[in-house]
């Protein structure tokens, strides 16, 4: 799973300036030009740990709550064969969570700091994770498109400059394109069988198309942070580079098992030697951004009450290792 | 809410092959680390053992230290067996 870019949303809050030593500054712009690694310890400008904290903090709520719209459909898979699968699935997306969460800690944030803002509504997560999942079809659709549409945004994350989210890149990328093919294979299988799996196919193709490519964020022009996060190496390619390829990757998967995809204005461009698609709903993606998404509330609850069902459990054990602890002294 | 301590992760990939570094749980004690390791990074066969270790414990090096520590290594190329012309007729050495 990815996060969705929502640089450039903050107006409410202009970033507080800092006035970083021109040295040191420039010395950083250097090793940064140059492809290299910055580390935890390494000096580095605010506001390249303020976007990095923002950034891989959001990453890893959408992780999280990404569980969520998977996690529902788990008692329900239609074989133990698709359940194991879609259980270690989602296994696999509270591991990204923690991957990630331990990387944004190494740039000075907490954990505690990080879940407080995200259940507060503080924190945002990506927008795809607010649409509901209907039918069994949707979790094929999930992993083919979400999941493909993450693909796309971390692959180049993994040369990212700030070392710790890049090596945790590694590790997701790995695991991630299980997670495609399964939902591919999935879809595959629902348009081989009866006309109304097939229709079914056809149907969550339709809802989760154009949030897909929503994943993506805003367009180039209208994402003023990403010029100053491609000098940083902090992004490596544009939102819309970045669509584009998942558009023109995406697009003869769906035809090669007879799925249309629901855009009128798709087609083959021969000069670009790119497809040409419609406008996105734009209004409607901000809509999602400002939390208005259609199941935003009951995903962000149903995160809330499982952190607060499982208080006990993390009071218990913080009070056995505390026990511990104490007789291990007495007997020394 | 206080955040459980955190612990690094070392894995030992195969038998014959040093632990290496993979990442870092929070915990509340050494053996909830383990587990935490064991899910969060061997899900796929990534391990034969695992190493944890309170990060607080760690000892590293300063970035601002780096040229004193290791540049001195630079010009001490006669370290390397690269550095010394031995005659194509000599075997073996």
């Amino acid at each position: 799973m990815y996060t969705t870019d929502l640089s450039g949303k903050d107006k409410k809050q202009p970033a507080p300036q800092t006035v970083e030593d021109p040295a040191l500054l420039a010395a950083f712009e250097a090793r940064v030009a140059n492809d290299e690694f910055i580390e935890p310890k390494d000096w580095m400008p605010e506001a390249y740990r303020r976007t990095l904290v923002r950034q891989i903090s959001q990453h890893a709520h959408s992780e999280i709550v990404g569980m969520l719209p998977e996690g529902n459909w788990i008692t329900r898979a239609p074989s133990l064969r698709r359940k194991a699968i879609l259980l270690a699935k989602v296994q696999d997306e509270g591991g990204h969570g923690l991957y990630l969460y331990s990387a944004a800690e190494t740039l000075g944030t907490s954990r505690e700091q990080m879940i407080e803002a995200l259940h507060s509504g503080k924190a945002k997560y990506s927008t795809i994770f607010n649409y509901p999942t209907l039918t069994w079809a949707d979790i094929g659709a999930i992993g083919w498109l979400v999941d493909g549409a993450a693909i796309m945004n971390q692959v180049p994350l993994q040369r990212t400059s700030y070392g710790p989210y890049a090596r945790a890149m590694v590790r997701v990328c790995k695991e991630e394109s299980f997670h495609q093919r399964q939902g591919y294979e999935l879809t595959m299988a629902l348009c081989a069988g009866s006309k109304e799996q097939k229709r079914m196919a056809q149907d969550a193709l339709n809802r989760w198309w154009w949030p897909s490519l929503m994943m993506f964020g805003p367009p180039d022009d209208k994402s003023p942070n990403t010029e100053q996060s491609i000098r940083w190496r902090i992004k490596r390619e544009t939102n819309d580079e970045l669509r584009q390829k998942f558009v023109d990757v995406t697009v003869p998967q769906a035809e090669a098992i007879g799925l249309t995809v629901p855009d009128a204005a798709l087609r083959w461009n021969e000069a670009r030697g790119h497809y040409d698609f419609g406008e996105i709903d734009w209004e409607e993606f901000y809509a999602v951004v400002r939390g208005e998404g259609q199941v935003a509330k009951e995903r962000m609850q149903a995160r809330v009450k499982a952190w607060e069902d499982g208080a006990w459990v993390r009071d218990a054990a913080a009070a056995h290792a505390a026990k511990r602890a104490a007789a291990k002294i007495a007997a020394e | 809410m206080k955040d459980w301590p955190l612990w690094e992760v070392f894995i030992r990939t195969k038998g014959g092959l040093s632990h290496r570094h993979a990442g870092s749980v929070h915990a509340a004690d050494a053996k909830m680390a383990l587990e935490h390791a064991r899910d969060t990074y061997t899900r796929r066969m990534e391990g034969v053992s695992l190493w944890v270790l309170p990060s607080a414990q760690i000892v590293s090096s300063d970035p601002a230290d780096a040229g004193p520590l290791f540049e001195p290594a630079e010009d001490k190329i006669y370290r390397h067996p690269t550095f010394y012309s031995i005659p194509d007729h000599v075997k073996h050495i």
